[in-house]
C-alpha cells in the first residue's frame, strides 16, 4: 500500500516535471553570420534609432560611453547583481549571430537565441507590446551599430534565482505575451502615447513597485517606486505635488528636462530625457504627455497654475522676518534661496521652486538628499542651469535640519522618518561616485 | 586632468585635479582674482560667478562640473567695467571694504535677468545668500534698483527704436 502511494506520488512528480520542462524548454535558433548592414534602408535605421531612444536601450546596455551598447552595467537586485549584455552586432560577445527571428523572440518572449530564458530586468514584459514593424526597425538599427568585443561580467545571482529554467515558471505567473491593444474609448493620440509608454518606453518598469519575485505589482501600478537608489515618483493621481502633470508641463519636462511646476529630471530620468528622448519627434512626446496627464487625472492648465501659486504663496506667508530663524531656514536663506526663490504667480523652471518640487513631497527623501549632496550637473535637468553639490559644505546634521525645515514648511506631508540616517546612508554613495 | 570651458568669452583649458573648486582654478590657474574666497562652503556668496548666465558659488563647484560651459566673472561682466550695476555701485558709493562686492554684483546681474524690475522682497530673497560684513545692504539694494532702472530704460528705448525701424 505504502509503496503504491509512494510510486504514485513519484509518477505524478515526474509528470509535473515533464510538463514544466515541456513549457520551459525553448529551442535554439540557428546562428546567422555577421549581419550585412547594407540589408537595411537608411529610413529603417533612422526609425530604429528613435525607437532605441524611446526605449532608452543605451542607458542600461552601456558602461563606457565610448563603447555604446556593449553592456556590463551592474543592476543590483534583491536576488543578486545582474550585468547588462552586449547588444552590439559582435558575433562572439554581442548579438551578431542573432537573426531577426531570434531578436524578435527575445523582445517578445524573453528568450535568448540559444533558447535560454532572459531575466526580466530586460523588460520584455513591455517590449512584447511593440509592433512587428517597430521590432524590425529596431533590429535594423542595432545591427547597424559598430560591433564591439566586450564580455560583460558574470551575473552573481543567488541560488535558486540563477537557474534560468525557473524563469519559465516566473513567466507563467507574471508575463502576458501579446501586442499592444488599442483602447477604442480613447483618442489616437492617447493610444500612441500609451503604446510608447507601455511598450518601448517601459515607463512602469521604474514607476511601479515590484513584488517579492521582482515582477511589477499590478495592484500598485504607477504608484512610484525606488529603483537604483532613486525614487521614481508616482505618475498616477496619488502623486502628492501641489499641481498635477498637465499636458503642457509633461511635454516641457520630456522635451527639455524640466517643468516649472515639478522640477527637473535628474539621475536615470535625465538619461531618459537627454539621451533617450532627444531623437523622438515632437508628436511622440505630445502623445506621451496626453497619455500621462490622463493617467495623472490632471486638472486643467489654469487650475494647475493656481494651485502652484497658492503653494508658493503659502510658504511666503509663513515667513516672518521678525522671528529668529531655525537652522534649517537659515541654511535655506543663505545657501538655496538665491536660486530657488520665486514669485508665486511666475515660478521659473530654471529656479525650481521647493514648494512645488516632486522630491520634497515624495514619500522618501532620497532624491532630495542625493541632489543636495551631489547637485545637478549640466547634463541633467535643464541644459542652461546646474546646481553644485553641498556634500563638502554641509554636515549630515545640517542637511537634516534643512530638509526637515523644507518638508515641514513647503509641503503638507508628514515628516520623513529617520531622515538623518537616510542622509548618512546616502553620503558614502556620494563619495564613491 | 584637462578641463576646457569658456571664460569671459575666451576658450581656456586648465590642467588640474578635476575636483578642484572652480574658484581656485579662476584665481590660481587663470589669474583672475576678482572672484573672492569667503566661506568656502557656499554660504556667503563672495565667490559668485555666472555659469551659462546663471549665478553659481564657485567655491563648491568642482572645475570638471563646468566642462564645456561658459563662465563669466566680474572681470568679464562688461569690457570696460561699465555694466549698469558697476556704474550704480560707484554712483551710490556702495562698497565699504569691498571684499564681497564682486560676488554681490554677479549675483545681482543674474537676479536682474529673472527679476528685471525687482521689489525689496525679491532683492532680499535672491540676494540673501550674499553676506556683507560692512552692512552695506541698504546701498546694495539702492544700487540694484538704480541699475535695473537704467537697464529697463535702455531695453524700452531699444524696443521703441526697433519698432520704429520696423514701420
Amino acid at each position: 500500500m505504502f509503496k503504491k502511494i509512494l510510486g504514485g506520488l513519484l509518477a505524478f512528480g515526474v509528470l509535473v516535471l515533464a510538463i514544466f520542462l515541456l513549457i520551459a524548454w525553448e529551442s535554439s535558433i540557428e546562428p546567422v553570420s555577421a549581419s550585412n548592414s547594407d540589408a537595411f534602408s537608411k529610413e529603417q535605421i533612422n526609425r530604429g534609432e528613435v525607437l532605441a531612444g524611446l526605449g532608452n536601450c543605451e542607458t542600461c546596455h552601456t558602461t563606457d560611453p565610448n563603447k555604446p551598447l556593449a553592456g556590463g552595467r551592474a543592476m543590483p537586485t534583491p536576488f543578486g547583481t545582474l550585468y547588462s549584455t552586449n547588444i552590439t552586432p559582435d558575433p562572439k560577445t554581442g548579438i551578431g549571430q542573432w537573426s531577426e527571428e531570434a531578436f524578435a523572440r527575445a523582445m517578445r518572449e524573453g528568450v535568448a537565441r540559444s533558447g535560454s530564458h532572459l531575466f526580466p530586468a530586460f523588460p520584455y514584459t513591455h517590449f512584447t507590446k511593440m509592433s512587428d514593424d517597430d521590432i524590425s526597425d529596431l533590429y535594423a538599427y542595432i545591427m547597424s551599430q559598430p560591433a564591439i568585443q566586450a564580455e560583460p561580467p558574470e551575473n552573481t545571482l543567488e541560488f535558486p534565482f540563477n537557474i534560468r529554467l525557473l524563469l519559465a515558471g516566473w513567466k507563467l505567473l507574471f508575463f502576458d505575451e501579446g501586442r499592444y491593444e488599442t483602447d477604442t474609448s480613447k483618442s489616437d493620440v492617447w493610444n500612441r502615447g500609451a503604446y510608447i509608454a507601455e511598450g518601448a518606453g517601459h515607463c512602469s518598469a521604474c514607476h511601479t513597485p515590484r513584488n517579492a519575485l521582482g515582477a511589477e505589482d499590478a495592484g500598485k501600478a504607477w504608484d512610484g517606486a525606488i529603483i537604483n537608489n532613486w525614487y521614481a515618483p508616482a505618475l498616477n493621481a496619488s502623486n502628492p505635488t501641489p499641481s498635477s502633470w498637465t499636458e503642457t508641463e509633461a511635454y516641457e519636462y520630456l522635451r527639455n528636462g524640466g517643468s516649472r511646476f515639478h522640477g527637473v529630471a535628474v539621475g536615470s530620468m535625465a538619461d531618459v530625457v537627454h539621451d533617450g528622448l532627444k531623437q523622438a519627434p515632437d508628436n511622440d512626446l505630445r502623445s506621451l504627455a496626453v497619455w500621462l496627464s490622463d493617467l495623472a487625472q490632471a486638472s486643467d492648465e489654469q487650475q494647475a497654475s493656481k494651485r502652484s501659486a497658492n503653494a508658493i504663496r503659502a510658504v511666503h506667508n509663513t515667513q516672518n522676518p521678525s522671528v529668529m530663524m531655525d537652522e534649517g531656514e537659515r541654511l535655506f536663506t543663505y545657501a538655496c534661496a538665491a536660486c530657488h526663490y520665486n514669485e508665486a504667480d511666475s515660478p521659473s523652471a530654471l529656479r525650481p521652486d521647493m514648494a512645488l518640487n516632486s522630491a520634497i513631497s515624495a514619500p522618501t527623501p532620497i532624491n532630495l538628499i542625493r541632489v543636495t549632496l551631489n547637485g545637478v550637473s549640466l547634463k541633467e535637468g535643464l541644459p542652461e542651469a546646474m546646481m553644485p553639490g553641498f556634500s563638502q559644505a554641509l554636515s549630515d546634521r545640517q542637511i537634516t535640519s534643512l530638509l526637515t525645515y523644507l518638508r515641514a514648511t513647503h509641503t503638507d506631508q508628514p515628516a520623513w522618518e529617520n531622515l538623518e540616517q537616510h542622509v548618512r546612508d546616502q553620503r558614502p554613495q556620494t563619495q564613491a561616485q | 586632468m584637462a578641463t576646457e570651458f569658456e571664460l569671459n568669452g575666451q576658450a581656456v583649458t586648465v590642467d588640474i585635479e578635476s575636483d578642484t573648486p572652480l574658484l581656485w582654478a579662476l584665481r590660481d590657474d587663470l589669474d583672475l582674482t576678482g572672484t573672492k574666497y569667503g566661506c568656502g562652503i557656499g554660504m556667503c556668496g563672495a565667490c559668485t560667478v555666472l555659469v551659462n548666465g546663471r549665478a553659481i558659488r564657485s567655491c563648491i563647484t568642482p572645475v570638471e562640473a563646468v566642462s564645456g560651459a561658459s563662465i563669466t566673472t566680474i572681470e568679464g561682466l562688461h569690457p570696460e567695467g561699465n555694466h549698469p550695476l558697476q556704474k550704480a555701485w560707484v554712483e551710490t558709493q556702495t562698497p565699504q571694504c569691498g571684499y564681497c562686492q564682486s560676488g554681490q554684483i554677479m549675483q545681482a546681474a543674474a537676479m536682474l535677468k529673472d527679476f528685471p524690475d525687482p521689489t525689496d522682497d525679491q532683492i532680499n530673497h535672491a540676494m540673501g545668500g550674499n553676506l556683507c560684513r560692512c552692512m552695506a545692504y541698504v546701498r546694495i539694494r539702492k544700487a540694484i534698483k538704480m541699475a535695473a532702472e537704467e537697464m529697463n530704460a535702455r531695453d524700452n528705448t531699444a524696443q521703441e527704436t526697433g519698432a520704429a525701424a520696423d514701420e
